[in-house]
């Protein structure tokens, strides 16, 4: 292997770790922000200018805060779990390309850490590995609410998984390809070539199971506060919890960046346009989870079963079904 | 007449009866067939209840009619009657303070927080020699304005009154309204019940001197 490849993609890593564990950060700023301003009120005012030092605050406050762990939790798994849900958050974004190929000092540069041929089957295997931190910071947390958590984790990970991989079969068989450079490139002939259009029940099933995945607000059943308190967050403080946080949040941001490439056209052209285009996307896809949290109310976890094994999963498969006979 | 229009409408909620306030809500009857069930999901999938909800709060933030009180810089104004810190006033003509000590505060004081001793001075009149409030107690029920025949203890409308010192909510001089507020005309008078109506001196009769 070259000295090189392997100096650049170390670059990558440390770039896309260090910019997206701030976006997480900004990213509570603006929900905190716009759901104030949909509730008529002015959100955090007061630390900085519009009060955007308060990302630096509570920073601040996670990392100097007694790290407890209570007596009767399984210390060496309830210390793992938040680092698995960090870690595979940022792991699925290896196989995601943020922006096009662009020239840096006569460098020809592609932000995609690998750019593997199973791209797709990659992010969503992360995906499920990362349901492996709520479930194990619940089971050891020794704390009831937790294990709740826990449970209706499980359920709601694997049932979405289903609807995720289904739903995305069908764009997977029209473009004959698991990257999502190719996906991409499937799409490069301006907004007319979209696969939403060819695609739209694929892509209101997805857009569905992402909120599941990431576990927002109309399924946000893993830790619904009036419910079971933080769910599997309850015995966390401190930074271990932060870690929590910045994986759910640095999740929503990837899954935005995948049902944009797989389902909006990505970046286009590559042109500096289709750039400015991919991140446009992307902070739709990011409001618009923030949009629900303020005006939806949360599912009962029956419903959720419902709604994923009886509803969403038949109109998956018929999707398949009707895009393979369509194809023939 | 009057009682039979209040037992009317309090004793007959018997929704099947005629003239009655009652009425049930117009909620259908839950399906009971598999295809009844199917409809319903249908129908409540496709009503677009979930944009509306959408469209309600984007639409307040497009207005952006912020409703937040920034606390600390802005207040909301508080009624003329709203019973905080106990203010005791001073006598407009001489500056001397209002108390007779009376000492009907003390006693009608339902939380026993209020504390007054007097003496006679050397002209045999009665000074109130030490009067402390504890308002670490207090309840701020009113009753101590309500009794005092001088309107000179009345409630403020100060209720900033966070300390870390529990001697800090007893201090009568604190309560007492300064000599130089008083030079310069600025003492609050109380509105509220009890006090004096304006223009109050004009139906003043005075005791003729014959007496």
């Amino acid at each position: 292997m070259e000295m090189a490849y392997l100096i650049e993609t170390v670059i990558k890593i440390v770039v896309i770790l260090l910019i997206f564990s701030a976006l997480a950060g900004i990213g509570t700023y603006f929900e905190r922000k716009v759901l104030a301003f949909m509730q008529r009120r002015l959100g955090p005012m007061n630390v900085g200018p519009f009060g955007l030092l308060q990302v630096a605050a509570d920073g601040v406050k996670l990392f100097t805060k007694e790290d407890i762990v209570p007596t009767n939790v399984v210390a060496r798994v309830f210390k793992i779990a938040p680092v698995i849900t960090a870690a595979t958050a940022f792991m699925a974004a290896a196989a995601i390309p943020f922006l096009p190929s662009f020239t840096l000092f006569g460098y020809e540069v592609h932000p995609i850490v690998a750019d593997v041929n199973i791209g797709i089957l990659y992010i969503l295997g992360i995906m499920g590995v990362g349901l492996y931190g709520p479930l194990l910071a619940g089971m050891a947390s020794a704390n009831k609410f937790s294990l709740l958590s826990a449970a209706r984790g499980a359920a709601v990970f694997i049932s979405y998984e289903v609807i995720t991989g289904l739903s995305i079969l069908a764009p997977i068989m029209m473009v004959g390809s698991l990257s999502l450079i190719d996906f991409n490139a499937y799409q490069a002939g301006g907004i007319t070539s979209w696969i939403l259009w060819s695609q739209p029940v694929a892509f209101v099933l997805f857009w569905i199971a992402a909120f599941a995945e990431t576990g927002r607000t109309p399924f946000h059943l893993i830790a619904n506060d009036h419910e079971i308190i933080d769910g599997f967050g309850t015995e966390y403080s401190g930074m271990r919890w932060g870690l929590f946080f910045i994986g759910e949040y640095a999740n929503m941001f990837f899954i935005s960046f995948v049902i944009s490439i797989i389902f909006l056209g990505g970046y286009g052209d590559g042109s500096f346009l289709g750039a400015l285009g991919l991140l446009g996307k992307v902070a739709f896809f990011f409001f618009f989870f923030l949009w629900t949290r303020a005006a939806w109310p949360d599912v009962r976890p029956d419903q959720l079963m419902w709604l994923c094994w009886k509803v969403l999963m038949p109109i998956a498969v018929l999707n398949i079904l009707i895009t393979a006979i369509v194809m023939m | 007449m009057h009682i039979e229009h209040i037992d009317e409408h309090f004793n007959n909620r018997n929704v099947t009866e005629m003239n009655s306030d009652y009425y049930l809500v117009g909620i259908e009857d839950y399906p009971t067939d598999n295809w009844g069930r199917f409809k319903r999901v249908i129908k409540r999938s496709f009503r677009g209840e979930l944009f509306v909800g959408l469209w309600v709060v984007m639409r307040e933030m497009i207005r952006f009619d912020i409703h937040t009180v920034k606390y600390p810089e802005e207040k909301m104004p508080i009624g003329p009657r709203y019973r905080a810190i106990h203010q005791m006033k001073r006598l407009w003509e001489s500056d001397a303070e209002r108390c007779i000590g009376c000492g009907l505060c003390e006693k009608i004081c339902i939380s026993n927080c209020i504390r007054i001793e007097t003496k006679l001075d050397a002209s045999s009149r009665k000074e109130v020699s030490e009067y402390s409030i504890n308002l670490g107690r207090c309840i701020f029920c009113g009753y101590c304005a309500e009794v005092c025949p001088e309107l000179a203890i009345t409630h403020g409308g100060e209720y900033e009154n966070a300390s870390d010192q529990r001697e800090h909510f007893t201090m009568y001089q604190d309560m007492l309204t300064p000599l130089d507020m008083m030079r310069a005309g600025t003492q609050l008078e109380f509105e509220g019940f009890g006090s004096i109506t304006p223009h109050e001196d004009e139906r003043v009769k005075k005791t003729p001197l014959a007496y």
